[in-house]
């Protein structure tokens, strides 16, 4: 309520058809702007560890930091879902090393083949987030609690499923391979091609289209560097896993994840809809929404991802364990999106976020086993990486309400 | 009741929480192409009546009549489906949403007609609508894609209105409009409703600003302690009858009478 806003005068003819620079401005600072500090971050950290340890940024490292990144990455995509309706999950860690250790168990001691097993991990992870949305929804009880429980339960459920032996080891090649596969140069390249011409075309495809039925659209200037840097960040990517073992399977799992999540929060209703009830879930109702319907889907969602997580993470690790799930990967599966600007207080933020914060992450931990830091040090230092993350979405906020915004 | 020609009427409307008579035998009446505006003091039964009338409550007895048939409304549905659109005070916009989304909510249009959730947004369509809805009712903003939250509070006032007329009402009920606005967004928001009255909508007003209220309508009704105070013609009537009508002074006669002043 600004007394005295200019925008009380004379209606103008014609709403303005193009974006004006100014709303630009502000889209570019309050949306693409949190994206773009991320990657500065990464740039930053990069270069600090770098100038520490001259193999930080060699191409067998950054390498294995894709591979360490993508278990997390993936079950951040799900922890995306549940955030964008301003909930929380705490079973995710759990959750993947439950599921995982379904399928190992299925494969290895009851002889399942690898497609039904995997198939069942990720079912487990799905009813896992059926349950936990039921009773979020069902009993009104805070998100955080009916998943801290349901952490529990899920641990308790890895160590029962895993028996006496306390470890399955994954021999299934069609397992291992997910985790474990590179492609050859040639691949790598043809990927890269597909990849840059289908983002460039259907960008612009899109541009021309809403030109023409002249509704908003944004500088051709824009898109074309946005085309340019993504076509530049992929073709140094390529350039890079080729020099050392190829693209990984793995990182081609995670970033397929990443665009199909990314394509049905910004496209579809049901994405439409996660927004409207992490912005307001009374409006959403109001709207006609079913609230209940999209909280127990995000859930389900979050949970599958977290499976699917768990299974890459068992076959990078070649077992499933009593460990599976556990230290920092729930934390650190959480913090990753909120680094990367989506609010913890629901109804902003991107899938992108689940791929650029678990990047920031898994550098901050790759680096300091790279200088071999004591487990004091680093435990402290990631500790305050994600406070610092958690209080720039906090500040943000306070900021948006000062603008009057929620 | 199709007498007075009256889109939509109540007729005898009562209804009480526990012990306590909100609504006592309410008569009240819009005309298409009419602004009515609803005032009382605080708890004179205002938007309990309001309420009743969307489908929010159920009331203990009376009729509504929708044009000169009797008809129920059991729930917001109900009035929703006669084309009855309500615009309640807290707006419940989705802050973190753009305007084309908040206007689209919860009946986005799609890619490959219309379906369920999952579906492709057609966000070419939806910002083209928009785009129409918003120039009919000269409704300013920034962009249509502007986010929600960052309009000020008459825009945001108008955004829901116009969200309001995208399932083509007949009738429009429009809960402290002005309440909290500044004094060049007031009027912006007093200008669209008198833009609803020459879309011919039926609309009804509650405020407690006197002096929007004579400045948009064209009666006034008074309600008191869950009664009839009277329905006043807005441009026959000074400020002190209403207030007279309001506080229960007696301070001249209503120029068209209702309920038990009859």
């Amino acid at each position: 309520m600004r007394i005295g806003d200019p925008d009380y005068a004379a209606p103008e003819d014609a709403p303005a058809e193009k974006t004006s620079p100014r709303d630009l401005l502000r889209r570019f600072m309050q949306g693409d702007l949190a994206s773009l500090r991320v990657i500065l971050a990464i740039a930053v950290i990069w270069v600090i560890f770098q100038t520490q340890n001259d193999r930080f940024l060699s191409a067998t490292n950054l390498t294995n930091l894709f591979l360490q990144i993508t278990a997390v990455g993936l079950i951040s995509v799900g922890v995306v879902m549940v955030l964008l309706i301003g909930e929380i999950d705490l079973s995710v860690g759990a959750a993947s090393g439950f599921a995982a250790a379904v399928m190992a168990v299925l494969n290895v001691k009851q002889g399942w083949p690898a497609i039904p097993a995997i198939m069942a991990g990720v079912l487990t992870g799905t009813l896992i987030g059926l349950a936990q949305g039921f009773l979020f929804t069902r009993f009104t009880i805070p998100s955080f609690v009916v998943t801290l429980a349901g952490s529990l339960v899920w641990q308790g459920a890895l160590l029962k499923v895993l028996g006496n032996t306390g470890t399955v080891n994954l021999s299934n090649s069609s397992i291992t391979d997910l985790a474990n596969t590179f492609y050859g140069e040639a691949v790598g390249w043809i990927v890269a091609a597909i990849v840059v011409a289908l983002y460039a075309l259907t960008v612009l495809a899109a541009h021309r289209r809403r030109a023409r039925a002249g509704v908003t659209t944004e500088p051709l200037a824009l898109l074309l560097i946005r085309i340019g840097l993504m076509a530049a960040v992929t073709i140094v990517a390529v350039a890079i896993l080729n020099s050392d073992r190829g693209v990984p399977l793995a990182l081609l799992i995670l970033l397929g994840f990443v665009v199909g999540f990314q394509l049905i929060t910004t496209r579809t209703t049901f994405g439409r809809h996660l927004f409207a009830v992490g912005g307001s879930a009374e409006a959403a109702r109001r709207a006609g929404i079913g609230v209940t319907r999209i909280r127990v889907v995000a859930f389900m969602l979050c949970s599958s991802m977290a499976a699917v997580g768990g299974i890459l993470a068992a076959s990078r690790l070649l077992a499933v364990n009593q460990s599976s799930g556990g230290s920092n990967l729930l934390l650190e599966a959480i913090a990753g999106p909120v680094v990367a600007g989506t609010s913890l207080f629901g109804g902003r933020g991107s899938v992108w976020s689940a791929l650029l914060g678990a990047t920031v992450i898994g550098s901050i931990s790759n680096g300091m086993n790279l200088l071999a830091l004591e487990s004091s040090v680093k435990l402290m230092i990631t500790g305050g990486v994600l406070l610092a993350a958690v209080i720039i979405d906090a500040v943000a906020r306070s900021r948006r309400r000062a603008e009057g915004r929620v | 009741m199709n007498a007075n020609g009256a889109i939509l009427s109540t007729k005898g409307i009562c209804k009480s929480f526990g012990p306590v008579q909100a609504l006592d035998g309410v008569d009240f009446d819009v005309h298409r192409g009419e602004v009515v505006a609803l005032v009382g003091d605080n708890g004179a039964g205002k938007s309990t009546l309001i309420k009743a009338v969307a489908g929010i409550y159920s009331i203990d007895s009376g009729e509504f009549f929708f044009e000169g048939r009797p008809v129920k409304i059991g729930g917001p549905n109900d009035a929703t489906g006669l084309g009855i659109a309500t615009v309640y005070q807290d707006l419940a916009l989705c802050d973190n949403l753009d305007v084309v989304a908040n206007l689209f909510l919860g009946q986005e249009t799609v890619l490959g007609g219309p379906g369920r959730a999952g579906r492709v947004l057609d966000e070419i369509v939806m910002e083209q609508r928009s785009h129409e809805l918003l120039d009919q009712l000269s409704v300013t903003i920034p962009s249509v894609r502007s986010e929600v939250g960052t309009l000020s509070g008459g825009q945001r006032q108008q955004v829901a209105v116009a969200r309001s007329l995208l399932g083509e009402p007949k009738v429009v009920i429009l809960d402290e409009p002005t309440a909290a606005l500044g004094v060049p967004q007031t009027k912006q928001v007093l200008a669209l409703i008198k833009r609803l009255r020459e879309r011919d909508l039926g609309v009804i007003v509650i405020s407690h600003n006197l002096a929007n209220v004579f400045e948009v309508a064209d009666r006034i009704s008074v309600l008191r302690l869950g009664r009839n105070s009277g329905t006043y013609d807005a441009a026959e009537t000074s400020e002190e009858q209403i207030v007279g009508a309001i506080t229960g002074a007696e301070l001249g006669e209503p120029t068209s009478e209702t309920g038990e002043h009859r």
